[in-house]
């Protein structure tokens, strides 16, 4: 038998949230959820599983930057930005940064937001670019499995398709 | 044109009414942007940051939202008209130190106001009065679209909207509501709050943003993550939190009063006493007191009284706003004996608070079915 919580809501599921409700005479009511009766309550697992979500840019986020380079010093080829310019300011030099120290900031960027990839609004003129890549990234899966599977038909129709796409493409992806 | 004849008078700006304004004093969305192949503004020379102004603040002005709008250097500011845009919650406490090679474009509605060379190129916000964040969500993506025919953006597939702090990067919005919460903070219900609104990601600030006091019982919730959802998930986000608070501050105005009036009912008499009776009286004594007088008009303690008012006296006490009335420059002593003067005098015709007798049922809680 497991020595996993229930969910004390439907006590079928396993709990994989924990909730502590404070209340104003300070006495603290637990309640373990599992994901589909926390839904119901409109609570989100994914968020009650970041509760150190306002740790900013602290210390240990530009040691990061830092040791990424493995003791030699980064600098920014387009603006001269050093990990010491971050470690002082927490800010970065420029939008190319963003390249130069990629290495150090993404453990950084875990820890600091929901995911570690964009979501949301994208330039209209980009966008488009964004939709190509993705629908070649998934046309060249199915190319790899249609040739797993010997369907040589289909795979030089997809491999017609992706070369019908690519040269559209102009903006590179970073 | 002078920033101080382009703004609307306190009065008006009082007068503003939103959804849910009783609690929810005002909202904003805010969009951080960066255009491509120049560096950030905390990292550029002066004459590159005056290129990016230069570039940035034709394109802001033509769009149509901006006619009319007022648009200028942050060098060609004095300092009190940067502390009244600051007062007025209008521009960043950091965009006011900010001098050569940063601007600002303020619409006429002051609905839209665009900080150029802040932290990052670009910081555009929609404001609205009451709890709109939906609604400035929408304004602001709508003038963001326009510009970015206009600008070449930073951008990633990858990481999103490049900005110079890694926490806003990818969507690079700031979705944030301004709260008046006296009853939470007088039932001592103020900090489990915010600790479960900090669990869930959000961040709470007082009345200025970032590592200010919650002068006036005055709090701001806002977004922490940017990168990894969408606005509208995180817009909705903050709908459902902030609806949960409004509802938690209301339970609390209530049962105050069902338990200690008394309490409450010395609250409020001892700050209109104060306010109209005092002959000198600091800023932030005001700010506290007002926020207790605004809890009065709420409960209906001053008939006749607005909230407006009170609301027009919480920026007209403040320090600019107070300085701009002279041409003299005044010392703190010097603005806290005019303050009170101030009060005493708009203060004249509210009369002494009535002391209901409490009913079983409490405060005009708004019915919902």
């Amino acid at each position: 038998m497991s020595s996993k919580k229930m969910c004390s809501v439907c006590k079928e599921k396993p709990a994989t949230v924990f909730l502590t409700n404070i209340s104003a005479d300070e006495k603290a009511q637990k309640l373990d959820l599992c994901d589909d009766c926390a839904k119901a309550k409109g609570l989100d697992s994914n968020l009650a599983m970041f509760p150190f979500a306002d740790t900013m840019l602290g210390l240990g986020a530009s040691n990061e930057i830092e040791s990424a380079g493995g003791g030699v010093e980064i600098r920014c080829p387009k603006c001269g930005f050093t990990q010491a310019d971050f470690k002082k300011s927490g800010r970065l030099g420029c939008s190319e940064c963003y390249t130069t120290f990629a290495e150090g900031l993404g453990g950084l960027l875990k820890t600091m937001h929901k995911g570690t990839r964009h979501v949301g609004k994208a330039p209209e003129a980009l966008r488009e670019s964004r939709d190509t890549a993705e629908r070649i990234k998934a046309l060249q899966k199915k190319l790899a499995k249609a040739i797993d599977d010997e369907n040589f038909e289909q795979a030089a129709e997809l491999r017609d398709e992706i070369n019908r796409l690519t040269p559209r493409r102009t903006a590179k992806s970073a | 044109m002078q920033i101080h004849t382009f703004l609307s008078p306190p009065a008006e700006t009082a007068r503003r009414h939103g959804p849910n304004d009783r609690i929810v004093m005002s909202s904003r969305v805010r969009l951080a942007r960066n255009v491509r192949d120049y560096a950030f503004p905390g990292w550029a020379k002066k004459p590159e940051r005056v290129k990016v102004l230069e570039l940035i603040r034709p394109a802001v002005e033509s769009l149509p939202e901006m006619s009319g709008a007022f648009s200028e250097a942050m060098d060609n500011l004095t300092a009190l008209d940067k502390q009244i845009l600051v007062e007025r919650h209008l521009i960043s406490r950091e965009h006011a130190a900010k001098t050569a090679g940063s601007g600002l474009v303020l619409n006429r509605e002051e609905t839209f106001c665009v900080m150029i060379n802040e932290e990052d190129h670009l910081r555009m916000q929609a404001l609205r009065p009451g709890l709109q964040l939906r609604q400035a969500w929408n304004a602001i993506d709508q003038l963001d679209t326009a510009l970015e025919k206009k600008l070449d953006y930073a951008f990633s597939n990858e990481l999103g909207y490049l900005t110079a702090c890694p926490t806003n990067l990818g969507t690079g919005i700031r979705v944030s509501a301004m709260l008046h919460l006296p009853g939470l903070v007088l039932a001592e219900h103020i900090n489990p709050i915010i600790q479960s609104v900090n669990k869930l990601g959000l961040a709470v600030r007082g009345l200025y943003g970032e590592g200010t006091e919650a002068l006036g019982n005055v709090f701001q919730v806002s977004n922490q993550m940017t990168l990894g959802e969408n606005e509208t998930t995180i817009v909705e986000r903050l709908e459902k939190v902030l609806s949960q608070i409004i509802e938690h501050e209301e339970n609390a105005r209530q049962t105050l009063m069902e338990q200690k009036p008394k309490v409450v009912y010395n609250h409020i008499g001892r700050a209109y006493g104060t306010l109209a009776n005092a002959h000198s009286i600091t800023s932030k004594e005001t700010m506290n007191f007002l926020s207790l007088l605004r809890l009065g008009v709420d409960m209906e303690v001053f008939p006749g009284t607005e909230r407006s008012l009170v609301d027009e006296l919480f920026l007209t006490t403040q320090p600019a706003h107070l300085q701009r009335k002279l041409s003299d420059k005044l010392s703190a002593e010097e603005r806290d004996i005019l303050r009170a003067d101030m009060l005493r005098e708009c203060l004249k015709n509210v009369g002494r608070p009535l002391v209901k007798k409490i009913e079983p049922r409490g405060l005009d809680k708004p019915k919902e079915s």
